[in-house]
């Protein structure tokens, strides 16, 4: 009887026995680093903007408060996006030509808002209140990265939800004091940087003014779906 | 009374027998090889398996309404929120049962009698757990997501609900396929073999010779057959207990009256094992009256596959008339009130033809004449199907629909997508038994030569 398969056929048939275990593996490690890259999640990646806003000049260069546009963090969910007037408070006064500004004027001019691409947007099904983590203790920088170092404003956390519980279930690593929740340049207390808490107490590390201000401030480690989900 | 005429109707001692004296080793592999390679499609096949494939395609139409309108085309809603899709998916995975029953555990205790009927038994097994596996997914309402339920690495920082027995079932269940798979494979591999060199066309050589895997059928090769089958043996024996209590803990675990009970492990195992054999006799009997396969599977076989339907049906028996008797001796307004509702109330009907079916009729078994009559078997084969189908239906519908609180009573009617899926998983079932009768070789060509050799002892002495 004539052989039906070539002999080259042994080593395949071996060889894809370990290959398909490789293979196997190494498409499933491909998806995570792949679900897990800025390709996917758009963490670290600047976005076009109608008008190419700034935030290291504002809030950064000229030291202009938060809340000075985002109106609305320490009482809603949401924190607000500056009407055209809040921009013309000042570009009415200066840089009044500038060709970059023209969208922002012709905004003012035809009462018609400028359409800001949205950067931080978590899904529906996701309930989040920007106020009572602002007054908690949450700091701007926490969530949103060294904001005052971005020229062009880029999503600084892949927004999933391991992100979330990451803080969660450890808010102590992340909490300061409600006096510099709006500082962009805020660090985390070390021996040449001291924090001191609003009763005068002074810390060196970030454990102990963590707990610390967990009892202070009565923070909750919310964890349960229906914190979120609801 | 017999309708197998008269090949069958010799003395007592010539049906006691596993294989009908004057075969040979080799007409043994031509017998059973012929049914694959030379017997072609023939007109009975065609038929079978076009009807199973339009039912194949009821599925597919009732699955993609399913998957575009989502799961409120079935008729389940609160209270009754499990209702059809669990009972097919615990009714499907029961009769896998007892394919395990008897590749593992009748090897194990060298049960002779399994050898003719283990093959389809185990395939019967791997459809039945594809079918089964169909409904807790397709009744998840987004199938897709349905690798939420594994434990992998994932953003969410999430891991299953190790506490809930419906992730126990992924981990039973996804095992029990496994298992299921590699023992029929390996079993498979010495026949595939056998069709390999029978084989007269390439196209046949090359697929059989792919999945024969190099068998050459040296000492080697042997040894290390019995030790595999061994080894999965082992592996699938703790299978056929442990697989059916995990699906009795969706329901034991809970509160409900009428599932909050210790007795559901075992009496769902004797269930499963019951249906399991009944469903192998379903398949078994007009199989060997189509091929002619009355001197393999013999009256001995169906004999004794009755007995053991026979044993577990008592088990079961045992086990209503212990929840029943629990009922009132626990002192429980709401269990005696569930057992009531059972016998009396809105579904009532379903429970008498459930003991019906399951207990009364069954106890003709008990006459040597029934079980040796494959028409007569074959009809009380089909009354415990349905019977078993329908005491999953009582213990799901029946208790759901009036629980605690009388604000929340309501019924469960089935719609015509409840059925269309149903019936459409038999069609999925029996278009994969048409297959395999027709590309794989049935019965082990190989343990049934190993009988050829005891037959002629036994007939010698």
């Amino acid at each position: 009887m004539p052989q039906i398969f070539h002999h080259s056929t042994n080593f395949i048939s071996r060889m894809s026995i370990y290959g398909a275990v490789l293979i196997l593996g190494g498409l499933a490690l491909a998806l995570y680093e792949i679900a897990l890259s800025p390709w996917y999640t758009d963490q670290n990646v600047s976005r076009e903007q109608p008008v190419p806003f700034s935030h290291r000049h504002h809030a950064g260069e000229l030291g202009i408060d938060c809340r000075y546009c985002h109106t609305s963090v320490e009482k809603s969910s949401f924190a607000g996006l500056p009407p055209t007037q809040t921009c013309m408070s000042c570009h009415s006064q200066i840089w009044t030509n500038a060709g970059m500004l023209e969208p922002v004027r012709a905004s003012y001019r035809d009462d018609v808002s400028l359409s800001w691409t949205r950067v931080n947007a978590l899904p529906d099904f996701v309930y989040f209140d920007h106020s009572i983590h602002v007054n908690k203790g949450i700091g701007c920088t926490t969530c949103h990265g060294p904001i005052a170092d971005m020229p062009l404003t880029y999503r600084a956390a892949s927004l999933y939800m391991s992100w979330c519980l990451n803080c969660h279930r450890q808010p102590a690593e992340f909490v300061r004091p409600k006096s510099e929740v709006f500082n962009p340049y805020y660090q985390p207390p070390s021996h040449d940087h001291p924090v001191t808490a609003e009763d005068g107490t002074s810390f060196v590390d970030q454990a102990a003014l963590g707990s610390y201000l967990v009892k202070e401030y009565k923070i909750q480690s919310l964890q349960h779906c229906s914190t979120c989900h609801r | 009374m017999d309708p197998e005429g008269s090949q069958n109707t010799g003395d007592s001692q010539r049906q006691d027998l596993l294989l009908e004296p004057g075969y040979t080793l080799a007409t043994v592999t031509d017998k059973i090889s012929s049914i694959v390679l030379t017997r072609g499609t023939t007109k009975g096949w065609m038929l079978g398996f076009g009807v199973s494939f339009a039912l194949l395609m009821l599925f597919n139409a009732a699955v993609s309404y399913l998957l575009i309108r989502g799961v409120g085309i079935w008729g389940i809603n609160i209270p009754v929120g499990w209702a059809f899709a669990i009972v097919n998916f615990v009714w499907w995975i029961g009769i896998g049962h007892a394919g395990t029953l008897i590749s593992a555990i009748l090897l194990l205790l060298h049960q002779k009698w399994r050898t003719s009927i283990n093959r389809f038994a185990e395939a019967m097994t791997i459809f039945a757990v594809a079918c089964a596996g169909m409904f807790p997914l397709l009744h998840m309402g987004r199938p897709w997501l349905f690798y939420y339920l594994l434990p992998y690495p994932n953003p969410m920082w999430m891991w299953p609900q190790f506490r809930s027995p419906l992730v126990w079932d992924v981990f039973a269940v996804s095992t029990y396929a496994t298992v299921s798979v590699l023992f029929w494979f390996v079993g498979l591999i010495p026949d595939l073999a056998t069709l390999r060199d029978r084989a007269k066309n390439r196209a046949a050589q090359i697929i059989y010779g792919f999945l024969a895997m190099g068998w050459r059928g040296s000492a080697v090769h042997w040894s290390r057959y019995e030790t595999a089958s061994l080894l999965l043996a082992g592996l699938a024996t703790p299978l056929v207990v442990s697989v059916h209590t995990v699906v009795s803990f969706d329901f034991s675990i809970a509160i409900v009256p009428g599932w909050h009970s210790t007795i559901f492990p075992p009496y769902f195992v004797a269930g499963a094992i019951y249906s399991g054999f009944a469903m192998v006799l379903t398949l078994a009997i007009p199989i060997r009256k189509y091929y002619q396969l009355d001197d393999l599977i013999t009256m001995r076989h169906l004999d004794t596959m009755a007995k053991v339907m026979l044993a577990t049906g008592m088990i079961v028996a045992y086990g209503y008339m212990m929840e029943t008797f629990m009922a009132f001796y626990s002192g429980s307004t709401y269990d005696r009130f569930m057992i009531m509702n059972r016998m009396a109330g809105p579904y009532r009907v379903i429970y008498w033809i459930l003991i019906a079916c399951n207990i009364a009729i069954p106890q003709v078994l008990w006459l040597k004449n029934v079980r040796r009559s494959p028409l007569g078997l074959f009809i009380i084969s089909l009354v415990v199907n349905v019977g078993m189908w329908l005491e999953r239906f009582v213990i799901i519908v029946v208790s759901l629909h009036r629980e605690y609180l009388p604000s929340k009573w309501d019924m469960y009617y089935p719609t015509r997508w409840d059925w269309a899926t149903f019936v459409g998983t038999i069609g999925l079932f029996l278009t994969l038994f048409y297959l395999f009768i027709r590309f794989v070789p049935m019965i082990s060509i190989v343990e049934v030569r190993s009988l050829v050799h005891e037959t002629e002892k036994e007939q010698g002495s």
